[in-house]
């Protein structure tokens, strides 16, 4: 392996962090679920949200609301300070070169519609290829089929190992002159992979074909650096790092963001109107007609400053030390077998248990009030990869403990006795 | 709320061992029905003869409540008129669907195993998969999808 391609913030040594008082940052995570206390492992699902993001989102309806844009009067101009200042926080927190580049929308899924919609489908026709893998969320398989149908583009899709990573040596013969775009995850929902996604864009983008990244995963649990990655297009959900459902972002390199058309038409997104012609807005409101989630997007901005006050060195860090954790007391359950393997794993842990189907792993684990996912994780080519209909996955965040690892580990020795 | 309602012996019998779990290749009727939430696949095949269910098995994959399900379904229509299959199908729906059914449990034998399943909410379509398979290959669908 590449050492180069290891990312620093698993081998930086950084503070560790004071767990107990970060839990105590989460309200949900006092609850007790069926009489038992909380182990919220379902963090790749979505994650939890500190007080701070929900009482920015309070305060803001309680004190700032108005719309964006449009009004002279105080309400409107602070809501539209508050709007703004989220993205550049977010704009920021990418290192984005602009905040035109910088744009809202309700998540990672329709912020590869929009790339797929308005990048793809004036662009492409028969005879044009759009590179996928097969580590792939359904979020970043399907919209390209539907441009697929629409353009008259065909689908390619690069295979991954059986420790579930992307063949690079497959992925790069896959690339050819007829390869219009490259769509691939940077972290597997479903595994938890680490993609080493520098060397894939560089690969692309020398053969001038542009780049966009899922980052749903990755956002929430390492640096992301939009400019030192060379990406064209970044696609990332809020409500998967801490902040509010509804509302994402769609990184996009500002030359291409600026030759591509709205996808959608209404208010916000024009500058002016006329039956003959409408001029559309600047960058980056011209993709986002209609009043937008500004409640969200505050939240977000809270977010994001919960997670640097944190740092995402540590974050990444703590995340990595449960991993490890998770991996060994795992490893001692008889007759589980993890699915996916890579050396470089975000926090998730996908597995069977032999002779446990994985949605009555679930109920079991969620009677003693450990929340797991167990299913296909909407990535069902990666469960026909491995030729499993579900997996049991837990997902861990930084306000995860180690002593919640045990309760999973107690449980499935509980389920195997049930089933055994 | 106990797992033991869920799991109970019967249901851990008759996932280990399931009962008439085959193909049928000479089946009358058969269906696929999938349950995409959690990846639950079953068939169930149907022989007839005349208005009576002369055979009836299933296969695929599931979890355990809706392989046991299934498994219980087999063993009790066998025999039976399709009015008859038809009437316990209302009847299985009203007991895992319907808090406020009246049902006399007792009745359905081994079936009545399934009455904790209401409680569990995220499991009644687990264990309904089967019977809504079941009335697909009675009339005649090629395939039926509970999500």
């Amino acid at each position: 392996m590449n050492t180069a391609m290891v990312t620093p913030v698993h081998i930086a040594p950084v503070a560790p962090l004071n767990v107990d008082m970060i839990r105590r940052d989460f309200p949900i995570l006092e609850r007790e679920i069926h009489g038992k206390p909380l182990s919220y492992l379902d963090n790749a699902a979505s994650s939890q949200r500190p007080r701070a993001v929900i009482d920015a989102i309070s305060d803001y309806y309680a004190r700032h609301h108005s719309n964006v844009h449009r009004g002279v009067h105080a309400l409107s101009q602070e809501a539209t300070d508050l709007f703004e200042g989220a993205r550049e926080k977010v704009r920021r927190f990418v290192n984005a070169r602009s905040t035109k580049e910088i744009v809202f929308v309700r998540g990672t899924t329709e912020a590869i519609n929009l790339v797929a919609q308005s990048y793809g489908r004036p662009r492409f026709g028969p005879g044009d290829e759009i590179l996928i893998t097969w580590l792939e969320h359904h979020a970043n398989i399907v919209p390209w089929q539907l441009l697929c149908q629409q353009t008259g583009a065909t689908l390619k899709v690069a295979p991954i190992t059986r420790a579930g990573e992307i063949d690079f040596a497959a992925f790069e013969a896959l690339l050819s002159e007829r390869t219009r775009l490259v769509a691939l995850t940077h972290v597997s929902n479903a595994l938890g992979t680490i993609v080493p996604v520098e060397r894939y864009i560089k690969v692309a983008r020398r053969r001038g074909v542009p780049v966009l990244l899922d980052g749903a995963q990755a956002v929430p649990h390492l640096t992301v650096d939009v400019q030192a990655l060379d990406c064209d297009f970044y696609c990332f959900s809020s409500h998967k790092m801490c902040g509010p459902t509804g509302i994402g972002v769609l990184y996009g390199r500002e030359a291409l963001l600026r030759e591509m058309p709205p996808w959608q038409g209404g208010g916000d997104m024009i500058l002016a109107v006329t039956f003959d012609k409408t001029v559309y807005n600047d960058l980056p409101w011209k993709f986002e007609a209609g009043t937008p989630d500004i409640a969200g997007a505050v939240g977000l901005g809270a977010a994001v400053d919960y997670l640097n006050a944190i740092g995402m060195d540590r974050i990444a860090a703590a995340e990595h030390d449960l991993l490890a954790y998770a991996n060994e007391r795992l490893a001692t359950v008889e007759g589980l077998q993890f699915i996916g393997t890579a050396p470089r794993k975000a926090a998730v842990v996908s597995f069977t248990l032999r002779g446990v189907h994985p949605h009555d792993l679930g109920t079991i684990l969620d009677h003693e009030g450990v929340a797991i996912r167990t299913g296909h994780h909407c990535a069902m080519p990666v469960m026909e990869f491995f030729n499993v209909p579900a997996t049991a996955r837990a997902s861990f965040a930084f306000y995860n403990t180690r002593s919640e690892v045990d309760r999973l580990v107690d449980v499935l020795g509980t389920a195997r006795e049930m089933f055994g | 709320m106990d797992l033991k309602d869920l799991y109970r012996d019967v249901i851990v019998d008759h996932n280990r061992n399931p009962r008439n779990f085959r193909e049928m290749p000479d089946a009358d009727r058969r269906a696929d029905g999938f349950n995409p939430l959690c990846g639950d696949k079953l068939t169930v095949f149907v022989k007839l003869a005349g208005d009576r269910i002369a055979d009836v098995s299933f296969h695929g994959s599931g979890c355990a409540i809706s392989v046991a399900s299934a498994s219980l379904l087999t063993e009790s229509l066998k025999g039976k008129s399709v009015a008859d299959a038809e009437k316990l199908f209302g009847t299985m729906h009203d007991l895992l669907t319907k808090e406020d059914a009246v049902i006399d449990v007792p009745a359905l034998g081994k079936l009545g195993a399934l009455s904790g399943v209401r409680e569990f909410p995220a499991r009644v379509k687990c264990a309904s998969l089967c019977w809504h398979t079941l009335d697909a290959a009675l009339h005649h669908q090629e395939s039926v999808c509970t999500e």
